[in-house]
């Protein structure tokens, strides 16, 4: 049986890292709770600050996830504005960038990721700017004031849903992508396609296949970017957008496995048992994938595994297990994700991909591992139930027409029942 | 009745709503979502005021912004 330890300490005040504080109070936790936070805000939450807030319609405190009151009734200690720097694991001790030392008898991390740099010298170059964090999300506001032409380095989700805000205030934006289509990494081809349409139809021009090799700029300011076959967009300002990496340093300083983000096991805990590690930055082995390992980047899979955290260290001992899921909201689009569907080999469309709503079933092995959804929650909401429960619908089943998941669901539970 | 002069009035954007169900788990006795879609239910438009403080953050910490707290005068019809 394990011990209920007695301080508590999360690094990273983000989505991920307040969850598991908040979860900790909701569970009936008595001890100490640290959280350490890098960033000088309250924790908030990032996916407005590429749609609603990017678009103007919200203040910084209508993303704050807690207000001040909240840590003082709920006895959390708050960090802000501190870094730790180190991880002493045989004293069980964290250090941080102000000097500061602090014990602790479980260490959750849950330090997120940052964005990746274009792998080019862009020092002293203004107007090439990156999203993740709200101090990002006001200087890329503040600069939109001014762009004519902006030009978004990587097709993915948060290159897209910014180049749908900045289209629709009139600017002029060009998206560049290394591979042949938009969310490459994220989505099947079919999806790829029909979300491209959509951003065509709203006038944004895209450059497929296609690297950036350098930025010019004229007084220190970018003023063109330079694609690998000798083009030049015109560009008063670049966001670069090529996703992102985890923030594994700590567990890389105390000798801790990482291997694309902190390696943590099903029960999202390290090698080290007073050690675990959830959100963006830990890469952990899924209960539902057969052992495949992921790390994962969205609110679901932060929230979830703050709370299922919280569980464990209070005695639960089954091992984490969600369908994840995401969602993204461009081109006038809701788009939503469930499972995960890397390595598949299959892609069943659903509906017409010119019409309003359309979903893809992905397969790998004849087993279905994801359902990407096109203004069609429906779908999306019967694709979470049915993953849960490893139901699969036959291939040449799902390939009829006018196949719908929510009826197959329906009659699949009724035969279960 | 209240004790304070002001109650709150809960609405839902139901086209804003992702179905992530952030909202369910700050406040079941407010917040459900639909079974069909995960779109959000909501079960008091006049929450009590034991729950105040929860539906204000379900509120903040819906990530589309689906749900609107407003403060009215008097009590709830
Ligand atoms: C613009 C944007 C839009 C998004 N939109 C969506 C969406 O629509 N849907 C969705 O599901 N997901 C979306 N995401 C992804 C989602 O926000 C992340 O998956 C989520 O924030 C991960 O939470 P986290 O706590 O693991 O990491 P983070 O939120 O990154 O938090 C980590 C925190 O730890 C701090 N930190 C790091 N190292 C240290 C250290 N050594 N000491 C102290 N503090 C440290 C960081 O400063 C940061 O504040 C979006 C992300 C961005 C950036
Ligand atoms: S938290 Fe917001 S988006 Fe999520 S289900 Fe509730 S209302 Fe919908």
């Amino acid at each position: 049986m394990s011990v209920v330890p007695e301080h508590v300490v999360i690094v990273g005040g983000g989505q991920a890292g307040h969850q598991a504080a908040s979860s900790l109070r909701d569970e009936g936790y008595v001890g100490r709770i640290t959280l350490v936070g890098e960033e000088p805000q309250l924790p908030y939450q990032r996916p407005p600050l590429s749609k609603a807030w990017l678009a103007g319609g919200l203040n910084d405190g209508d993303v704050h996830l807690e207000t001040e009151d909240w840590f003082a009734v709920n006895h959390i200690d708050h960090w802000r504005g501190e870094r730790v720097v180190g991880l002493d694991r045989a004293a069980r001790r964290l250090t941080t960038g102000g000097g500061e030392t602090l014990g602790y008898d479980h260490l959750i991390l849950a330090t997120g990721a940052r964005n990746r740099p274009l792998p080019l010298a862009l020092e002293g170059i203004a107007g090439v700017l990156s999203l993740r964090s709200l101090a990002d999300a006001t200087a890329l506001q503040t600069q939109l004031a001014g762009a004519r032409q902006v030009v978004i380095v990587g097709a993915g989700f948060l290159g897209l849903e910014v180049a749908t805000v900045i289209r629709a205030s009139g600017i002029d934006v060009q998206v560049v992508e290394a591979t042949g289509r938009v969310m490459s990494r994220a989505l099947g081809e079919q999806m790829g396609l029909a979300l491209y349409a959509r951003h065509q139809l709203q006038g944004i021009c895209f450059h497929f296949n296609r690297r950036v090799v350098g930025i010019t700029h004229a007084q220190g300011r970018a003023s063109a970017v330079q694609l690998d076959d000798g083009q030049q967009l015109a560009a008063d300002l670049v966001l670069v957008a090529i996703g992102v990496q985890a923030n594994a340093e700590l567990a890389v300083q105390a000798d801790l496995a990482t291997d694309n983000g902190v390696v943590v096991d099903a029960f999202l805990q390290t090698a080290d048992a007073s050690v675990s590690a959830i959100g963006d930055c830990a890469c952990f082995t899924h209960g539902f994938d057969e052992g495949a390992r992921w790390r994962l980047e969205s609110v679901q899979n932060a929230v979830d595994q703050g709370r299922y955290i919280a569980g464990r260290l209070m005695g639960r001992e089954e091992p984490y297990r969600q369908v994840p899921i995401f969602w993204s909201e461009q081109a006038g689009c809701r788009l939503q994700m469930a499972g995960v569907a890397a390595g598949d080999d299959l892609e069943v469309p659903c509906g017409d991909a010119h019409s309003e709503g359309f979903s893809v079933l992905r397969y790998r092995d004849a087993r279905l591992v994801g359902v990407e959804s096109l203004n069609r929650p429906a779908d999306h909401m019967a694709a979470r139930k049915l993953l849960l429960r490893g139901l699969s619908p036959a291939l040449e089943e799902a390939r009829q027409p006018g196949f719908d998941l929510r009826t197959w669901l329906a009659s699949a539970a009724a035969l279960q029942a | 009745m209240s004790n304070n002069n002001y109650i709150l009035r809960v609405t839902v954007d139901e086209n804003l709503c992702v179905g992530a169900g952030l909202c369910v788990l700050s406040s079941s006795d407010v917040f459900d979502q639909r079974d069909e879609d995960g779109v959000v239910k909501l079960l008091q438009e006049y929450p009590d005021q034991a729950s105040y403080e929860k539906v204000l953050g379900a509120a903040r910490k819906c990530p589309s912004k689906a749900i609107k707290v407003e403060q009215v005068n008097g009590d709830a019809p």
